[in-house]
């Protein structure tokens, strides 16, 4: 275990860990759906509302400035964990909101009839639908690099699938089924070469590995804020310095106006001309709470906690008769999730099995069908760990699926493969 | 084990596991006079249900499907039990179902195997689970009227 983290410490931050499910600790390994928050993500929330709820932006009054430099920070604080300015950061909802808002304010300006957009198999449905909503308005076509046998991009697919004609490729920084991470940084110049700009859906890299946006050579970073300790309902956006200034706005409305006529507008300066309507003022704050916190921990050690955690459980799952893994092996090339089927033993009802032993595992396609289909599962489970896991958690976990095992009467024989 | 582990001798009774490891009627019929299919789509469980109904009664039942054992086992103990029965029993066959999966009332005899599926009670996000073909039957008969002679 890194020196610089000490999970049983940081437990103590997370109210929620102390609670007990089913009469067992609960052991909370569903941490690529959303994170358990600490308590000083809590008090922000509380302290926003009890000392500062003001409106943003437009207020002269001594609330409204405080609320607005709190909101503000926040901005700084979200720039700063990928490497970024602040001007260059867009709130938004959630990644998925960030993705749309893309789609909409770039694609619909910049893609047309016989353009292509490139994606990956193992694409969330948040970076596949608003990209079919954009082919369906402009006759562009969707393309789709495939995944090696260990499931990690496999580059030659992806080079194939870039063409003249591509306008973007839109690919997941970390799978949130496989863990697989991928090598953005050679993407985005394959994309580059073609002329194609290139989105970083950052969901489950944000939260877990240091992240140097600009660096990446990406032209767009999206992540939320829930799967990085933070609260729901807060998301953000990154652009390459100068891109958002030259797209239209994404959403009409207060806040994202210069002047506004009976007939006509113009648009604020980014950031705030893509942040339409009154934010999540205190979400974005509680949101600085969880960047600092990470900040304190260390991005790197975060890292290099969950690698371990991670090789742990591929390690004890791997010698658990019955179980398939699903991702690579080699824990440098991917992050804390781990996805497993079980043979004999449908994902829900596994999941269901261990949570009666307060075990909280994901089941189910995990918003990533077509890449369901590639691997010719219907569903799999799904550990995923963050900073406040411990390995005996794993150990818990793999003892829960013993009593899988029981229950759906598994003889030994079939478990020598 | 703990005072509040969850009651799994309930859920997965072994008349449920049977019928999950070796469905009955699995596969297609020749020629079904009715036939749907159903998907919950956040889980991915999956029925396609075939029927012969001559007159009013169900003749032959085969399905098609892929999901936890409470969904395909359900599946599997309706194809069963249904078989034989007239559209009017059966409709009364699926307010049974239906009720002792959402209320708390202790299962019908007439459900037959079908009452092992009464522990699904307890555990809420289960239930669609083991509705799912039922939703399925219910549209596969839609076109037949029934005179309910209850």
């Amino acid at each position: 275990m890194s020196a610089a983290l000490d999970a049983a410490r940081l437990r103590a931050d997370f109210p929620i860990l102390a609670r007990e499910v089913n009469g067992h600790p609960l052991v909370y390994l569903d941490n690529a759906a959303t994170t358990q928050k600490p308590r000083a993500v809590i008090d922000a929330l509380a302290h926003y509302y009890e000392t500062q709820n003001a409106n943003i932006h437009r207020g002269i009054h001594a609330l409204a400035v405080e609320a607005t430099e709190a909101y503000e920070e926040a901005r700084g604080k979200a720039a700063r964990h990928i490497g970024a300015r602040a001007e260059d950061v867009v709130f938004t909802r959630n990644a998925t909101e960030s993705i749309n808002l893309v789609a909409r304010a770039w694609g619909d300006a910049r893609v047309g009839e016989g353009d292509e957009i490139v994606l990956t198999i193992m694409e969330h449905h948040s970076n596949i639908v608003p990209w079919q909503q954009l082919a369906g308005r402009t006759g562009a076509r969707l393309r789709y690099a495939g995944i090696d046998a260990e499931g990690r991009l496999d580059l030659d697919s992806l080079r194939a699938a870039i063409g003249p004609r591509t306008k973007l490729v839109a690919v997941t920084h970390m799978s949130n089924v496989l863990g697989s991470v991928t090598p953005v940084a050679e993407v985005a110049a394959m994309a580059r070469a073609a002329g194609a700009a290139v989105l970083v859906d950052g969901a489950q890299s944000a939260p877990h590995l240091p992240v140097d946006a600009p660096a990446l050579g990406c032209d767009f970073f999206a992540f939320s804020a829930h799967k990085m300790l933070g609260p729901t309902g807060v998301g953000a956006l990154w652009a390459r310095p100068g891109l958002l200034a030259e797209m239209d706005p994404f959403l009409g409305g207060g806040e994202m106006i210069a002047l506004v006529r009976e007939e006509e507008s113009t648009w604020a300066e980014p950031p705030n001309r893509f942040e339409a309507g009154t934010p999540n003022i205190a979400g974005v704050i509680a949101f600085g709470a969880a960047l600092d916190y990470l900040r304190g921990v260390g991005m790197e050690a975060v890292h290099a906690h969950e690698r371990e955690l991670t090789a742990r459980a591929i390690e004890a799952l791997s010698r658990t008769g019955g179980v398939t893994l699903h991702g690579p092996r080699d824990v440098e090339a991917r992050g804390g999730v781990v996805s497993f089927t079980l043979e004999g033993a449908h994902p829900h009802d596994v999941s269901t099995i261990v949570d009666a032993r307060g075990v909280a595992i994901r089941a189910g396609h995990h918003c990533a069908q077509p890449l369901m289909r590639h691997l010719g599962v219907a569903a799999t489970n799904r550990a995923s760990f963050t900073l406040y896991n411990e390995a005996s958690e794993i150990d818990v976990l793999v003892e829960a699926l013993d009593e899988v095992k029981r229950i759906f009467g598994r003889v030994e024989s079939r478990t020598a493969v | 084990m703990s005072r509040a582990e969850p009651p799994f001798d309930d859920l997965y009774r072994e008349v449920i596991l049977d019928h999950y490891r070796r469905p009955r009627n699995a596969g297609a019929l020749d020629v079904p006079t009715h036939r749907a299919e159903g998907l919950n789509p956040l889980c991915g469980d999956e029925v396609a249900l075939e029927l012969v109904v001559e007159g009013d009664t169900i003749r032959a039942t085969a399905f098609r499907g892929r999901g936890c054992s409470i969904s395909q086992s359900s599946a599997s103990m309706m194809t069963e039990r249904i078989r034989g029965a007239t559209v009017a029993e059966t409709r009364r066959l699926m307010e049974l179902f239906e009720a002792q999966l959402t209320e708390d009332a202790e299962p019908d005899p007439a459900l037959g195997d079908l009452e092992a599926l009464h522990g699904v009670a307890q555990f809420p996000v289960r239930v669609k689970c083991a509705l799912l073909c039922w939703k399925v039957l219910r549209e596969a008969l839609t076109p037949i009227e029934t005179v309910d002679d209850r």
